[in-house]
Formats: structure tokens, sequence, C-alpha cells
């Protein structure tokens, strides 16, 4: 590696204010701290010696993220292979269909499955990464901020909520979207106010229906209709037990074998991710715990109303739980340092509302199946006036305690 | 009279727009950009009300009592806009269905107060009618450019002439649901405030 560091370190005064290629320096501080690590210490107080930096925090998330990961190329591939084999169907037509004649299509070869996920999961996941960082990058050379690995989070997290049928153009103008306006507009890394990976969804949620909602997105086979387990829930007929009407065991579904958004479906792999997210002290266990206790109030709550023409409101907690992106979102999403509350009561009451709303969105909504996005990114919204008022409420107290 | 009144009329569009450096009017700007020719009609109707009513109140404004020229001012705007509603009824009357009741709602466009009280109330007749002309110019370059946008790639139309064949009837742009929805004018008003604040950096603000 010697001959890569006399490299960069011969390149380095280019860089510097005075060197002829000083605008670029973000482009070379990157691949300096990516390939190298970076030996710079921190110049002004506050000095905290900790080995936490937010290069380590993100790289800790991806690390989380990995299990989910496997999970949308191995489910992703499971269920088109399963559909195809369903229909009677050897190979899928189309570029993916030629490569995936070698191997064939098969539910039951681990290899298959992973390949044909992969097939579906990786260009999504590479248009975000190349788009989203070339929109990084030009912000990043304007302003001569550094780079930074935020980044890497961002566009795994939104590969992974998007349905695998999803065109890779709407990829591309979801994502600038969520970089652009959601994070660089208000400052870049750090000063985003809601997710940037949950504003570019919302962004294609909204701009294109057709393709992130509906029966024809969730499985990736081409024009086949297949619902996602809660739009077969709100469409149960009333009366009769809405969970019978899915043909999946609540296994199954906390596994995550049914059809969803890519990397959501599964909260085995979320609940791995948490508790690695947990154990190395990156997510805050409140967000997570007030969110958990927000969405099962409120299922006891639709519970205990009862209602003759929903059978959403029957739905027990525990499948709410391991449905949709409830799980996905409360371990990746909400827990979002900077978009979240930083004060611990602001915490509860953020977590709180989160879950609430995306139970009341699911249950009393029936234009949106799933509310959990919507959820999140309005109380990514309220975050700040959380803070705000249990900062003023803090030092109302210590006045009437000190009589200040 | 420190303006000439070239600059009465243009300076609104760029220098100092009513929306985007003041950010008034707002409202109409969200709820009638969905297509062109709605922008349009808006655009004209808001010039004209403005226009006329700066006229009319700076030809009175001496006899004008401070204690009530709230009052007065909006007697005299309503009385345009009413007059205007009514003519929009009698020759273009799908339009005037369209624009349903944002023409009314021009009554308590801010535009049309703000230039009333903070110019017309102060300055000779010919001035303050060149001033309601250029605001309203103003007003409708913010309109016409957040329609542009929206009427284009939300329904890949121009004045109602398909531009973008959509895939809906077989041709290649897939309409992007979101400028359908009046909130996307925030966006593209915001990309409009940042592209003028570039161009002329005295109108940043400063904390």
């Amino acid at each position: 590696m010697n001959w890569l560091n006399n490299l960069l370190d011969k390149a380095a005064p280019h860089f510097q204010p005075e060197g002829r290629l000083r605008r670029w320096y973000p482009l070379f501080e990157a691949a300096d701290s990516f390939v190298m690590g970076s030996n710079r210490r921190t110049s002004t107080a506050p000095h905290i010696r900790d080995s936490m930096d937010l290069k380590r925090i993100m790289v800790l998330v991806v690390m989380a993220l990995l299990p989910c990961v496997f999970m949308a190329l191995w489910n992703t591939g499971y269920q088109a292979n399963s559909a195809l084999a369903g229909l009677g169907i050897s190979t899928p037509p189309g570029w993916r269909g030629a490569l995936m004649a070698h191997i064939g299509c098969d539910p039951q070869n681990f290899w298959s499955n992973i390949l044909h996920g992969g097939l579906y999961f990786l260009p999504v996941y590479l248009v975000s990464l190349t788009v989203g960082g070339l929109w990084e990058c030009v912000f990043n050379i304007i302003r001569g901020h550094e780079m930074s690995e935020a980044f890497l989070v961002t566009s795994l997290l939104f590969a992974l909520i998007l349905p695998p049928a999803i065109p890779l153009w709407q990829v591309a103008v979801g994502i600038s979207f969520g970089v652009v306006f959601a994070k660089e507009v208000f400052g870049g890394v750090g000063r985003n106010f809601m997710n940037p990976a949950l504003a570019a969804r919302a962004f294609v949620f909204f701009a294109y229906p057709a393709q992130m909602s509906g029966d024809l997105v969730w499985t990736a086979v081409d024009g086949l209709s297949r619902a996602t387990p809660l739009t077969t829930l709100a469409a149960a007929t009333h009366g009769s037990n809405a969970v019978n009407a899915l043909n999946i065991t609540w296994m199954q579904a906390f596994m995550g074998v049914i059809p969803g958004s890519m990397g959501e479906t599964s909260t085995l792999a979320c609940l791995l991710g948490a508790v690695f997210l947990l154990i190395t002290g990156v997510a805050s266990w409140r967000i997570m715990l007030a969110m958990l206790s927000g969405g099962a109030a409120m299922t006891v709550g639709f519970q205990l109303m009862g209602s003759a023409v929903n059978p959403m409101f029957a739905v027990p907690f525990h499948w709410h739980l391991v449905l949709g992106g409830f799980a996905f979102g409360l371990v990746f999403m909400a827990t979002d340092p900077v978009s979240a509350p930083h004060t611990q009561a602001g915490q509860w009451i953020y977590g709180l509302l989160i879950g609430a709303l995306a139970i009341l969105i699911r249950v009393a909504n029936p234009a949106f199946p799933e509310g959990v996005m919507l959820a999140i990114l309005l109380g990514n919204v309220f975050a700040p006036l959380f803070d705000y008022f249990v900062l003023a409420a803090n030092i109302r107290r210590r006045k009437l305690r000190y009589g200040g | 009279m420190s303006e000439s009144k070239r600059e009465l009329i243009f300076s609104p569009i760029l220098n100092r727009n009513p929306i985007a450096l003041l950010v008034l009017g707002i409202c109409s700007a969200l709820a009638v950009t969905g297509q062109l020719a709605t922008a349009f009609v808006m655009s004209v109707c808001v010039m004209a009300v403005t226009a006329c009513s700066s006229l009319i109140i700076s030809l009175v404004r001496k006899r004008i009592p401070s204690t009530v020229r709230i009052g007065v001012q909006i007697m005299i705007i309503a009385t345009l806009v009413i007059l205007i509603d009514q003519i929009l009824k009698a020759y273009f009357f799908s339009l005037s269905k369209q624009l349903s009741i944002y023409v009314g709602l021009i009554i308590t466009n801010c535009i049309v107060m703000g230039r009333a009280e903070g110019f017309a109330m102060s300055n000779p007749p010919l001035a303050s009618f060149l001033d309601g002309i250029g605001n309203g110019l103003g007003y409708g370059f913010v309109l016409m450019f957040t329609a542009f946008i929206r009427e284009l790639l939300g329904s890949g139309t121009l004045f109602g002439y398909q531009i973008l064949p959509l895939t809906v009837n077989g041709g290649w742009y897939e309409r992007n649901g979101l400028l359908l929805l009046p909130a996307s004018a925030f966006f593209i008003i915001a990309l409009l405030i940042w592209l003028l604040r570039s161009m002329y950096p005295e109108q940043q603000e400063k904390d």
C-alpha cells in the first residue's frame, strides 16, 4: 500500500487552498479518507474522547442493514421464482431471463433466488448510489464541503424501500429529489430536517402512483398481479377474522417470505439490525420502544372500538408489526439521529406519535394501505418542535426551582 | 419620484418580484398554476385589478381620511374584482368555472392591498398605475413559470396542446402526478426564488 500512500501524499498539495486543483478538494478528500483513513484530530473545543464519529456511525448502520439487504436479494428472487413456477414459466422474458436461463428459476434453489433478486435489487441500488452520489458531489464541490458516508446509508435505505418492479429512471428522479430537496438545500449532511430516503420515496409515491402502489408492482414478474398482505387485509370481507384472509402464517410474515418493498418484508432481519444498532449505541432505544408502544396502544384502541365495516380494526398488533414497513421504519427510519428529536422526552413523544399515526393511517384511511412512511415524515417535521417545548419546559422548571 | 417609468414597470419582474422577494400572493400561485391557461387569465385579472385600484386610490388619496383608509381601499378593490368576475362570467364562462373562487379571492390577494397601501397612497396617479402594471407582470411571471413546469411535466401539455406524448395514450412520457397537486408549486416557486437570489445576491436576507 506504500505506493498508494505516496501517490496520495504527492497529490495532496495540489488540493490544498493554494493548490491549483483546490476546487476538487472534496473529491480528493473522499478518496483519501476512503482508502487511507484520516489522521486528523479535532483542533477546537469541545474535545470528546470517543471512538465514535460520523464515519463510524454510518458504516455501522450499513452493517446493520446487511440482513435486510440479504433478504432483499433472496426474497425478491424467491417471490419471482415461485410466481413463475406457479405460472408454469421456466424463464422470464428480457435480459434478466437470458441470464437466468443459465441457472434456472427454481424457488427451491438458494443461489437461483439470490441471483434473480440481485438482478432486480442491484440495478436499483446502483442507480440510487450513482445518481444521488453525483448530486452530492456537485453540491460538495460548489460549497467546498467534504464528502460524507451518510450518503451510503441514504442510497441503500432508498433502494431497500422500493418495490422490485420500479423503473430505474424513477429511482433516479426520486433520489435526486430526496438528496437535493430534503438534504442539500438545507445545508447538506446533518442539516436535513427529514429523512432524505423517505422524502425520495414519498416523491416517487405521489408522482408515479402506478409504479409505487397497487397490486402489479410487488412481485418481480412482469404483469403479474399480486397484492401485499396489507392490501389483502384492507380488502377482506368484514365480519370474518381478517387475518384468515391472508394465506400466510405469522411466522412467514415474520421471516419476510411475503411480497412487498424489497428490503422491508422481513421483521427478523430488522430485529437483527435493531439488536446491532442498540448494542453499538447508534440508534435510540427510546424512539424504538416509544414507536412500538404508540402502535400497540393505537391497535388496542381500534380493537376496543370495533367496526362493522372495516376489517382492519380487528387486526392484532403482532400482525401489524410484521406486515408492511412498520418494523423497518421503526429500526432504520424513525431513529435517524439527524431528523429525530435530541431531547429524551422529545424522543418519547416523537416515537409515540409515529407509532400511533402509522397504525391510524393503515387502519382508518382506505386510500393508503401503508402509513409508516407518511407517519415518519410527519414525525420528522414535528421533531424540532418537540425539542423546543421540552427545552422550554426545562428552562421554566429550573427557573421556578432556583427562583431565577 | 426617483424611479423612471421603465423601472416602475420592469423592476417588479425580477428585481423585486412581489411573490419571489416579498412572498405575497402565494395562495393563488399554488391554486391556479396547474394549467397555463388558468394561470394566464389569473395573471391578467390580477394585473388589471392592481393597476386600476392603484390608479383610483392614488386619484382620491388626498381625500381618504387615514383612519378609514383600509376600508376605502378594500371597497375600491372589491368593486373592481366583482367587475372582472362578471366580465369573465359573461365572455369566458368555462375559464371562469375553472378559476372558480380564485377570481373573487383577488380581493384578499396581498399584492393588490400591498401596492395600494405601500405605493398608491403616497404617489401620483400615473406612477401608481404603472407600478400596478409592473407588479401584475411580476406576479404573472411567477405564475406562468410555475404553470409552464407544472403543465408540461404534470400533464405533458402546454395551453392544452399535447407536447409530450403520454404513456397512457401510447407515448413515452410518464406523467408526474405530484406536479398536478398544488403542493408541488411550493417546490417550483422555491426553485425560482433560489435562482433569482443567486442572480441578484442583494435579495438574500441577512440573518
